[in-house]
């Protein structure tokens, strides 16, 4: 390269220093300056919109604790068990970092559930952001199969039987069932070689959401965010920059999410660890209740109410299924529920259903809890197949604001 | 359980207090008395351990309990948490004969323990410990306040709570001893304690009670060992984030100020 060519280019590097530099080689500096400061972001967003911050920390915190414990972690059946007791009393500070992984792990659900809750209402699933949520439908599954496979790495009583029990729901599948359980357990019970792959599983799939987190917000900062009015920012009065703006709004969240965080990990631990969770894994002894952790519950309700085991599991898996078929199974043009009165009545009602098949679920499909858990069901399904459909048709004459700077969004 | 830390997981989110009652009682394998709830130090947010009493309580493990029960996720070089110098725990550790790999000619043999080494199990295998105790293995210790349905108080019942018989009872099996809050009402383990049983250093008269109380609290340390580090550390995280957030709330209502 000659001094005439860069002098042909005098806009490739601004300025002097390292920065510009590498931005002139590399555009990262540009990159984030147009993505995370300049980014246009409509001005009415409500702290609803905190929990894709909040969940990319968290994420970051499971990582990092995550990496620490696997260092010290023994993945065998024989040693499982006493190298988690080795991290809790011998490694120093061994503790606190699996207090905070173990805690994360519910966090992290919890917030994912909020985030999904977040798209649904305000519809943020319709054109142009299908890819934002099915890509998020994908980090969904994955997360929760990283979260089972994490939960079965300490080799406790809890640990051996949720093994087991999700082996059993495999082995119900007609004609391969058996086959497929033998294989992905490596054996006819769960044991060394299930441990040794769910550890793989668990890191494996810990960096593959890394990735996938990646994709979300880059389909994300294509389309820009959706608000709760559900109506296009026009022009720069709808809009702010992400910086200061919602970095600011952002901090304050993480802030007050890291307390409720902190409550769990120093002052309720027993929230998140089961005790029985801290008796070392015996084949011979299954415990008096089999129950899985409580983001699992609500799908364990399912499986639970519906008569038959294979479709128990049909329906479970379905029901996080029907989610990626949501774009292209409400017909409505209106995006948030505060326009949509017949919609946002059909969505409470799926929120108490999912809560409702939670106890369901701890309360194993017993008694009265099998019928409210069968009613549960049949409305998740109706809600999305039969009245997400419909609820366009109730819609009529509906006038949506003009600008988001006008309306009271925020 | 799990069921119920759901519950109380809502309630301190605050939307589900009411919830908190539904959660019914721990699972319990058979029928028993309810054990007294006893105030222990330990309890509560801010809880912490009575050190003195947890070193008198491994006095009662290491005279008594530890000829029967393991409790083989510690360390002696653990036990520096309740106070102990290296030095102490080192010599404890001294008195223990562990496995000490082969000798030249291949025998096994034995060395003193160190603090690194992990507390000796009295028994070889899961087996031997059965057949010494009228066919039921003493259980492993180091979680047991924690894993054993009712913890501390019905530990302390338990330890406390052997007496005569009611009329009409019968042992279901040789060595099996009536205990009104031991699961169906009976256990394997014959009163363990008793007046004087154990030497205190301290000058705390051994009786009964004290030596129950002592070794109750030194189970459950043993079985959270870093619970008052983890309250004070609490205490601390919460007032730093308490102070973040008064500051970013100022921060974003001074950034926001011009748009709303």
């Amino acid at each position: 390269m000659t001094d005439a060519d860069s002098r042909d280019r005098p806009d490739q590097q601004e300025g002097e220093g390292v920065l510009s530099w590498l931005d002139a080689r590399l555009p990262v500096v540009s990159a984030f300056r147009r993505e995370y400061v300049d980014y246009r972001t409509p001005r009415n967003l409500n702290g609803l919109w905190n929990f894709g911050a909040i969940l990319t920390v968290v994420l970051m915190v499971m990582l990092a604790t995550g990496v620490f414990l696997a260092f010290n972690y023994t993945p065998t059946a024989s040693g499982a068990f006493a190298s988690v007791e080795a991290i809790e009393r011998q490694v120093p500070s061994g503790w606190l970092l699996r207090s905070i992984h173990v805690a994360g792990a519910s966090m992290f659900l919890a917030a994912l559930y909020i985030h999904l809750f977040r798209g649904l209402y305000y519809g943020s699933y319709k054109a142009p952001r299908e890819m934002v949520w099915l890509t998020g439908l994908v980090l969904l599954a994955m997360v929760m199969l990283a979260a089972f496979a994490g939960y079965v790495l300490p080799w406790g009583q809890m640990s051996y039987w949720g093994a087991d029990v999700a082996g059993k729901a495999v082995d119900a599948i007609p004609a391969v069932g058996p086959w497929l359980e033998h294989f992905l357990q490596g054996g006819d019970a769960p044991g060394d070689v299930s441990l040794h792959r769910f550890f793989i599983l668990h890191m494996v799939l810990a960096f593959a959401v890394l990735g996938v987190v990646g994709v979300h917000v880059a389909a994300l900062h294509v389309t820009g965010s959706n608000n709760p009015l559900g109506v296009e920012p026009r022009g720069a009065r709808d809009t702010v920059p992400f910086h200061p703006y919602y970095t600011s709004k952002d901090a304050l969240g993480l802030v007050l999410f890291a307390l409720v965080f902190a409550v769990v990990v120093f002052f309720l631990p027993h929230v998140v660890f089961e005790a029985e969770n801290y008796r070392p894994a015996n084949p011979l002894h299954t415990p008096a209740d089999i129950e899985p952790e409580w983001y699992f519950l609500p799908f364990y309700g399912i499986l639970q109410s519906v008569p038959s085991k294979f479709g128990g599991l049909l329906a479970s898996v379905g029901a996080i299924l029907v989610l990626f078929l949501v774009p292209w199974l409400d017909r409505s043009p209106i995006r948030s529920a505060r326009f949509r009165p017949f919609y946002r009545v059909c969505m409470g009602g799926l929120v108490v259903c999912f809560v409702l098949l939670g106890f369901v679920g701890r309360h194993h499909a017993q008694g009265g809890w099998m019928i409210a858990g069968r009613i549960a069901v049949v409305y998740y399904f109706a809600h999305f197949l039969v009245l997400l459909p419909l609820s366009a048709r109730t819609e009529r004459g509906v006038v949506l604001p003009d600008s988001l700077a006008g309306g009271r969004g925020a | 359980m799990r069921g119920a830390a759901i519950l109380r997981l809502a309630a301190v989110l605050g939307f589900a207090a009411p919830l908190a009652d539904l959660a019914p009682a721990a699972a319990q394998a058979g029928p028993h008395d309810r054990p007294p709830h006893r105030a222990w130090g330990f309890e509560g947010p801010l809880g912490r351990f009575d050190l003195s009493a947890v070193q008198r309580g491994y006095a009662v493990y290491a005279q008594v309990c530890s000829a029967c029960h393991g409790m083989k996720s510690m360390t002696y070089g653990d036990l520096t948490g309740m106070g102990l110098t290296m030095e102490q725990v080192g010599r404890i550790a001294a008195t223990q004969q562990v496995p000490g790999g082969v000798d030249a000619q291949g025998d096994p043999v034995t060395r003193a323990a160190t603090p690194a080494d992990h507390f000796r199990d009295p028994f070889v295998n899961p087996e031997a410990a059965a057949a010494a105790n009228n066919g039921v293995a003493p259980p492993d210790q180091s979680r047991l306040a924690l894993v054993y349905p009712g913890g501390p108080d019905r530990i302390y019942a338990l330890l406390t709570g052997y007496r005569q018989p009611p009329a009409g009872y019968r042992p279901s099996h040789a060595g099996a001893v009536y205990n009104p809050y031991a699961s169906n009402r009976e256990i394997a383990m014959p009163p363990p304690l008793r007046d004087g049983q154990v030497v205190y250093t301290d000058g705390t008269p051994a009786t009964t009670a004290q030596e129950a109380r002592d070794v109750t609290t030194f189970l459950a340390w043993v079985a959270q060992p870093h619970l008052a580090a983890r309250h004070r550390l609490g205490a601390q995280v919460m007032l730093y984030l308490l102070f973040l957030a008064v500051l970013a709330f100022l921060l974003k209502r001074r950034v926001w100020s011009d748009v709303h």
